[in-house]
């Protein structure tokens, strides 16, 4: 039975707060190896890749200039495969880029990960990092695993040109949401959404985050956690309603750009195009922080703020409390070596994770990287919102286990398929709800 | 650094051969002192044995191990019987798994041994088979993660009225019809998915096939030809049978390969749409959802899979050796 | 030959009239070659038209859209491609790794066939099937065990390693393949052969591996290329690291971890494309015709 640590505090990231000058990364570096160049190297697993890769090496280039330790970093998109069975088989790297809270906990209750409480000092990290990182990296009360890189989802994308021809406002809630689509629809007989929710061997995750956006704010936080965990059943009228919801757009063809079979067969990365090519195919996408890099990718003339900008997922009603879902990259330690030790102390601190920040494509969690360091307005509003939410969750979907995880993206390609099926996706859901959380 | 890795590796490359040739040569000097009984019985498992060895180590060892941990449960802590097999009979996905992998069995199997026949036959009577047989065998050195990338070129799908990005709803359209989902609509997604199994291993099946081609001897060929024989009857009576041991081989091995359908599964749909294989289904037991026991299953049931085609092998064997 | 040698009675046409006969005789053959191998590589074509496409318009555009004005072709994919960190390395690494694989499972599965044809021994029929039976083993369910094993015997992250597994793991094929070559020989060559006082040795060496050469070239050709295009055996019992990673590993690492980036995969395959063609082409010249024939009467 794996389960997080409930957090029920509601928490705010003091990023804003954040004050006193940083020192250079090297000094931090120098102090995390204990004031001196122990050489040696130290293995490390990730899935980062392309520019994800490339900040990384970035970040980690003054720690092995100051400490003379060589870090090896393999990047694999087969994460799963590859840090299981080299886990499994005897030879785990000596830090690994972790799935998910899920994989920590199965390998933190196997005894394969390292004690961090034991490695970092426990005060500066107490100080940096706000509770809930805390919380989401332990397993049964034991730190095992770090964040040092986040993202912020449930945004709603728009382009702002077309938003300001139009004269349209940014809705605060979910039914001004619906009539700002319903008007759209009306007035300029094009669908107002684009929806696509492929994604390779994860295709689904797209929509399991808009189910999760619709729950923390239709139902609340407790029923939100109380789903994660495997205490509140599919078939609830809370994750039920949170579903017919969704429908409201997905399943009308005159909401969502292409239908059903665009929305199936479209990569979440590209799912945004249509917003910017011309005609316009759609005026609203959703999804996390990290989707402005494909926007470039894929029309690199366009800017932040004057051409795209975002707004955040609406309540409910007009009085509920802000609320805002984010995922991020856990890291844990298999091996015990001064390296490795000497890494994840270098890793934590602010001089290491401005690094990437400045960058781009990344939201630190710790709270001492000044917020003037994020390169473009978009990504300092993100780590913004993330300050100014009173209510904050990381991603459902990750932390449930594998097999139930796995079930829900199939789930959200059934019910887009075939959103009258909805009884049938729940209740199989809710057998596999019984047999996951059971092992 | 550099320079020993270089070192190293003229080592291996002439070393390595002549050290097996060495291993036979002795094997052979010590047979010879033994009596001329004891030897015939003694000089094939000497000849066989490092390759024993090497799969005793690689496959046959783990695939006992997987045997074993198929009746134990996700952590392979406790004895439960028979409890994953019922679980995965009694599992739709699965099923639905088992009648996709029948589907690429026959498809996949047809296909690429009648292409590869057939372009065998028809590049053999050009000059420019080499560049030809290239061609086709162009996609096997594609590593699988850009073939999904091509296929995606392939399959794109744009809704209606959009420009399409994918070549075969560009040709759909311009004939006046609708882009079609080609990923989406069961069952019809099997094929196209089994249509790029047949572009990536019809190049396999071609080279093999083109190799037992070049074995038949060309006076059988010539004879038949000076008998007055047609170009289509010296090709189905002659060219043809003479081939039947090299087809059964490219068959067999393709039939496997069916069973083992995955990569293109798994980047093209991932199993979903009703595309899902049994190879995909292990891996999903086993990489993702962790559970041991049941992937250990399937693995066996894949084993089983295979047995009426082995002994399909061995009676073909003995005819083999009884007619030569 | 010795049909168009009969034939060159009259002088004056038979230099011509048989040879545009059959150059017209055989247009619909060519015509059917090329159509049939066209069609076959439309996909390729749009990989390599995409790879000299800016990657903005690869996702934004069809591949075919490049043969209209305005044109738009750009070298950046394989700009970037290259000048990946770690490339060269890599590319020593890929040969360093696929050269000796290849070239161990070929010499052991050659013995093995050779004794599975050509000797008798209680079992060996059986033997064989499971030899060909192990083909069907996923590779997968093999990792962790054998990856215990190299830990105990100190293997783990060397190319010695990765060698053996891949000899292994290609063997099945390889015995499967050669023992139906070796075993279409004609049995009163080699007995003719025995007879004259030939060891075991010398038959295997002088006789069963030259006339087997087309098959033992196609066997080169794919057993180097599943080891070239490997990266899962790679990457557990070799690890990433830069001075041991091959090329698929840098290859994969070019996109990032949401599949941003994957345009440049399209030139990334034909890099890696190159030598196992180059493979194939220089084994090509192994398939000729009549090995068998000459040595039967010579």
């Amino acid at each position: 039975m794996k389960r997080i640590v409930l957090m029920l505090v509601v928490f705010t990231m003091s990023l804003a707060l954040a004050q006193g000058e940083l020192r250079t990364p090297q000094e931090a570096a120098l102090e995390a190896a204990g004031g001196e160049q122990i050489g040696g190297t130290v293995s490390v697993l990730g899935v980062w890749g392309g520019s994800e890769q490339e900040s990384f090496l970035e970040m980690v280039a003054p720690f092995e200039e100051a400490t003379g330790i060589d870090v090896e970093y393999t990047g694999t998109r087969d994460l799963n495969a590859v840090l299981f069975t080299r886990v499994e088989g005897g030879n785990p790297p000596d830090l690994a880029g972790l799935p998910g809270p899920g994989q920590m906990a199965q390998f933190a209750r196997a005894g394969e990960l390292v004690d961090l409480s034991s490695v970092l000092d426990m005060e500066t990290f107490g100080e940096n990092y706000a509770q809930t990182w805390a919380e989401l990296g332990s397993v049964d009360g034991t730190l095992s695993g770090i964040f040092i890189k986040a993202a912020v989802k449930g945004l709603i994308w728009h382009n702002v040109n077309q938003w300001e021809e139009q004269g349209w406002e940014h809705p605060e809630t979910w039914d001004e949401m619906m009539q700002l689509s319903q008007q759209i629809a009306e007035e300029t007989g094009t669908t107002p959404w684009c929806v696509a929710v492929e994604s390779g061997a994860a295709s689904g995750w797209p929509g399991t985050d808009w189910i999760e956006d619709i729950v923390l704010r239709q139902a609340g936080p407790e029923a939100y956690d109380a789903w994660y965990q495997g205490e509140l059943a599919w078939t609830s009228d809370e994750i039920r309603s949170a579903w017919e919801t969704w429908g409201q757009i997905v399943g009308d063809q005159q909401m969502v750009y292409g239908g059903p079979a665009t929305v199936l067969t479209t990569n979440f990365g590209q799912g945004g195009n249509p917003l910017f090519t011309d005609p316009v195919g759609c005026y609203m996408f959703h999804q996390a922080s990290f989707i402005t890099s494909f926007f470039q990718e894929s029309f690199p003339d366009l800017q932040p703020v004057e051409d795209y900008n975002f707004f955040a997922f609406p309540k409910f009603s007009a009085d509920a409390p802000q609320s805002v879902e984010m995922a991020g990259d856990l890291f844990g330690m298999f091996n015990d070596t001064p390296q490795a030790r000497a890494l994840i102390n270098y890793l934590v601190t602010p001089e290491a994770q401005a690094i990437w920040v400045e960058n781009g494509g990344a939201i630190s969690p710790n709270q001492a990287v000044p917020l003037e360091l994020y390169p473009d307005p978009i990504s300092q509003q993100t780590a913004e919102l993330l300050t100014s939410a009173e209510v904050v969750r990381f991603d459902a979907s990750d932390l449930m286990p594998e097999a139930m995880n796995n079930a829900f993206w199939e789930a959200i390609l059934e019910f887009i398929q075939n959103p009258s099926g909805l009884d049938g996706i729940l209740e199989n859901l809710d057998s596999v709800q019984q047999d996951a959380y059971a092992q | 650094m550099f320079e020993s890795r270089l070192l190293l590796a003229l080592i291996v490359v002439v070393g390595v051969p002549l050290a097996t040739i060495a291993y036979v040569w002795l094997v052979e000097r010590l047979v010879g002192l033994l009596p001329d009984r004891t030897r015939d019985g003694i000089r094939p498992w000497l000849w066989v044995a490092p390759g024993i060895l090497l799969l005793t180590g690689y496959l046959v060892y783990p695939t006992l191990n997987t045997l074993y941990l198929s009746f134990l449960d996700a952590n392979s802590t406790e004895f439960v019987g028979l409890a994953n097999y019922r679980h995965i009979f009694t599992d739709d996905s699965f099923i639905t798994s088992l009648r996709n992998n029948a589907l690429w069995l026959v498809f996949l199997t047809a296909f690429t041994v009648g292409f590869g026949l057939l372009f065998a036959i028809l590049f053999d009577k050009v000059p420019y088979e080499a560049a030809a047989k290239a061609l086709i065998f162009l996609p096997m050195a594609i590593s699988f993660v850009a073939a999904g990338v091509i296929w995606k070129l392939m399959y794109d799908f744009q809704p209606p009225g959009r420009p399409q990005t994918g070549t075969l709803n560009a040709i759909t359209t311009s004939l006046g019809g609708d882009p079609v989902a080609w990923l989406l609509n069961q069952p019809w997604n099997n094929f196209f998915l089994i249509i790029v199994g047949v572009w990536v291993w019809t190049g396999f099946a071609l080279v093999i096939l083109s190799a037992g081609l070049k074995g038949i001897p060309a006076e059988i060929i010539e004879a038949a030809r000076v008998d007055g024989a047609t170009e289509w009857q010296t090709l189905t009576r002659v060219t043809i049978p003479m081939m039947g041991s090299t087809i059964a081989v490219v068959a067999t091995t393709m039939i496997i390969f069916a069973l083992k359908a995955f990569d293109i599964v798994y980047v093209m749909t991932s199993g979903n749409f009703g595309t899902d294989v049994i190879a995909n289904r292990m891996y999903e037991e086993m990489f993702n959802i962790n559970h041991f026991g049941r992937a250990g299953a399937i693995a066996v049931i894949l084993l089983l899979a295979i047995v009426p085609i082995m002994f399909f092998n061995i009676r073909r064997f003995r005819e083999q050796e009884a007619m030569r | 030959m010795k049909s168009t040698q009969a034939m060159a009675m009259p002088r004056s046409e038979s230099r011509t009239r048989p040879r545009t006969n059959r150059f017209l005789r055989r247009i619909p053959l060519h015509a059917i070659i090329v159509f049939l191998v066209l069609v076959w590589s439309v996909p390729t074509i749009g990989l390599l038209v995409s790879s000299f496409r800016p990657a903005n318009l690869v996702t934004t555009t069809g591949w075919w859209t490049a043969f209209v004005p305005p044109w738009n072709f750009s070298l950046d994919l394989y700009r970037e491609a290259l000048t990946a960190r770690g490339m060269g390395q890599s590319f020593v690494n890929s040969l360093f790794i696929s050269i000796p694989a290849t070239v161990i499972p070929i010499m052991i599965a050659a013995f093995a066939a050779y004794a599975f044809s050509w000797m008798r021994f209680p079992g060996r029929n059986i033997l064989f099937v499971s030899v060909v039976g192990l083909l069907v083993v996923p590779l997968q369910t093999t990792l962790i065990p054998v990856l215990r094993l190299y830990n105990e015997l100190g293997l783990t992250g060397t190319f010695t390693g990765i060698w053996l597994a891949h000899a292994a793991y290609g063997l099945p094929f390889a015995v499967y393949l050669l023992r139906n070559f070796f075993g279409t020989l004609p049995r009163d060559m080699l007995e003719s052969a025995f007879l004259d006082g030939a060891s075991p040795f010398t038959a295997f060496f002088y006789l069963a591996l030259p006339l087997s050469v087309p098959a033992i070239a196609s066997l080169a050709i794919f057993q180097f290329m599943w080891v070239w295009n490997d990266l899962l055996v790679a990457l557990i019992y070799l690890g990433g690291a830069p001075n041991v990673a091959p090329m698929t590993v840098t290859i994969a690492n070019m996109t990032n971890s949401l599949g941003g980036g994957w345009q440049v995969l399209t030139a990334a395959a034909f890099i890696s494309m190159m030598l196992p063609l180059l493979v194939f082409f220089t084994l090509q010249r192994y398939f000729v015709r009549g090995i068998l024939a000459g040595s039967v009467k010579g």
